[in-house]
C-alpha cells in the first residue's frame, strides 16, 4: 500500500522534513496533538506532564517490550491550537542531542488537513544516527501491537 | 531475492525491531534473546533467520555457542534507513487518523 506520509531528508543537511494530509477536519488533528488522553492513544505513550502553553514543558513515558522505561520530554515555545507547535524533543539517558521540531497544521478543505513537523538537529551526524533506530522511534506505538500478537501467539499454543 | 526490499520488511514487524533494540548494544545467545520475550522459542527462532538472512544480524561462533550481533554497517547508507523510519510514521499517523474518525467528539 502506498504510504501517506512524505519524507524528506537531503544529503549535507541537519534537518528533516516529515509531512502527511489526513482525512480529518483541522480542529481534529489538532486535538489529537493537544488532549493527553488522545496523545497516549496513538503514540502509544503515558503522558506525565503536559501543558500546551508558551515555556510549558511535557514529560512522555513509554515501556519497551522487554519492560524498560524510556522517557521523552521537551519544552513548548509556541503553542497556537490549529495553527502551530514549537518544541524540543529530548530522550533522556541516551547520547542522542536535543532536537528542534517545528510542527505546522494547515486546512486543506473542510475535511482534510495537512501536519507539515520541520525536525532540526544538531548536526547531519546526529540526524543520520536518529534514522538509522527506526526500531527505537517505533518501538512505542509498536508496543501495543507487540502484545496483541503475542497474546494471539499464546492462543495459538493453547489451541 | 530483494535484499533490500527485505531489509525494510524485517524491520516493519515490532518484534523483530524490538530484537535489533535488544541487541544493539550487545550481543547474546538465542536462548537469552528469546527469555526477553514471552512468545514461543521457535517462533524467536524464525525472527532470528529472517534478521540473519537479510544480514541485519551476524552470528559468531564462541565455541559450542552462537551468538547474534547487529550488523550496523546494513543501515549506513540514508537511502536504506529513510524507507522504514517512513514507514513507522505512517503506521503513526494512520493510528492518529483512525481514532480521530472513530471517537465522538
Amino acid at each position: 500500500m502506498e504510504l501517506k506520509t512524505r519524507l524528506t531528508a537531503d544529503e549535507g543537511r541537519q534537518d528533516l522534513w516529515i509531512s502527511r494530509e489526513f482525512d480529518l477536519p483541522l480542529p481534529l488533528l489538532f486535538m489529537a496533538y493537544k488532549k493527553p488522553e488522545i496523545i497516549e492513544q496513538w503514540m502509544g505513550t503515558k503522558v506525565l506532564t503536559f501543558e500546551p502553553e508558551r515555556l510549558g514543558h511535557y514529560e512522555f513515558e513509554t515501556t519497551d517490550p522487554m519492560g524498560n522505561k524510556h522517557i521523552f520530554c521537551g519544552t513548548i515555545h509556541e503553542f497556537e491550537p490549529n495553527h502551530k507547535i514549537t518544541r524540543t524533543f529530548e530522550m533522556v539517558n541516551t547520547s542522542f542531542p536535543v532536537q528542534l521540531e517545528f510542527l505546522l497544521f494547515e486546512q486543506l478543505t473542510p475535511e482534510t488537513s495537512r501536519l507539515s513537523m520541520h525536525i532540526v538537529f544538531k548536526s547531519e551526524a546526529d540526524r543520520n544516527n536518529l534514522l538509522k533506530l527506526p526500531f527505537a522511534q517505533g518501538i512505542n506505538g509498536a508496543h501495543n501491537r507487540i502484545q496483541e500478537i503475542v497474546n494471539r501467539l499464546k492462543q495459538q499454543n493453547h489451541e | 531475492m530483494n535484499l533490500r526490499r527485505d531489509v525494510f520488511q524485517a524491520i516493519a514487524d515490532p518484534t523483530r525491531r524490538a530484537i535489533l533494540l535488544l541487541l544493539a548494544s550487545q550481543s547474546m545467545t538465542a536462548g537469552a534473546i528469546a527469555s526477553n520475550f514471552d512468545t514461543a522459542r521457535p517462533t524467536v527462532s524464525k525472527h532470528l533467520q529472517i534478521l540473519t538472512t537479510c544480514e541485519l544480524l551476524k552470528q559468531e561462533h564462541n565455541g559450542r555457542e552462537v551468538y547474534y550481533h547487529f550488523n550496523a554497517a546494513k543501515m549506513k547508507e540514508v537511502a536504506e534507513f529513510l524507507e522504514p523510519f517512513r514507514k513507522l510514521w505512517d503506521d503513526r499517523f494512520n493510528k492518529l487518523e483512525q481514532i480521530m474518525k472513530s471517537e465522538k467528539f
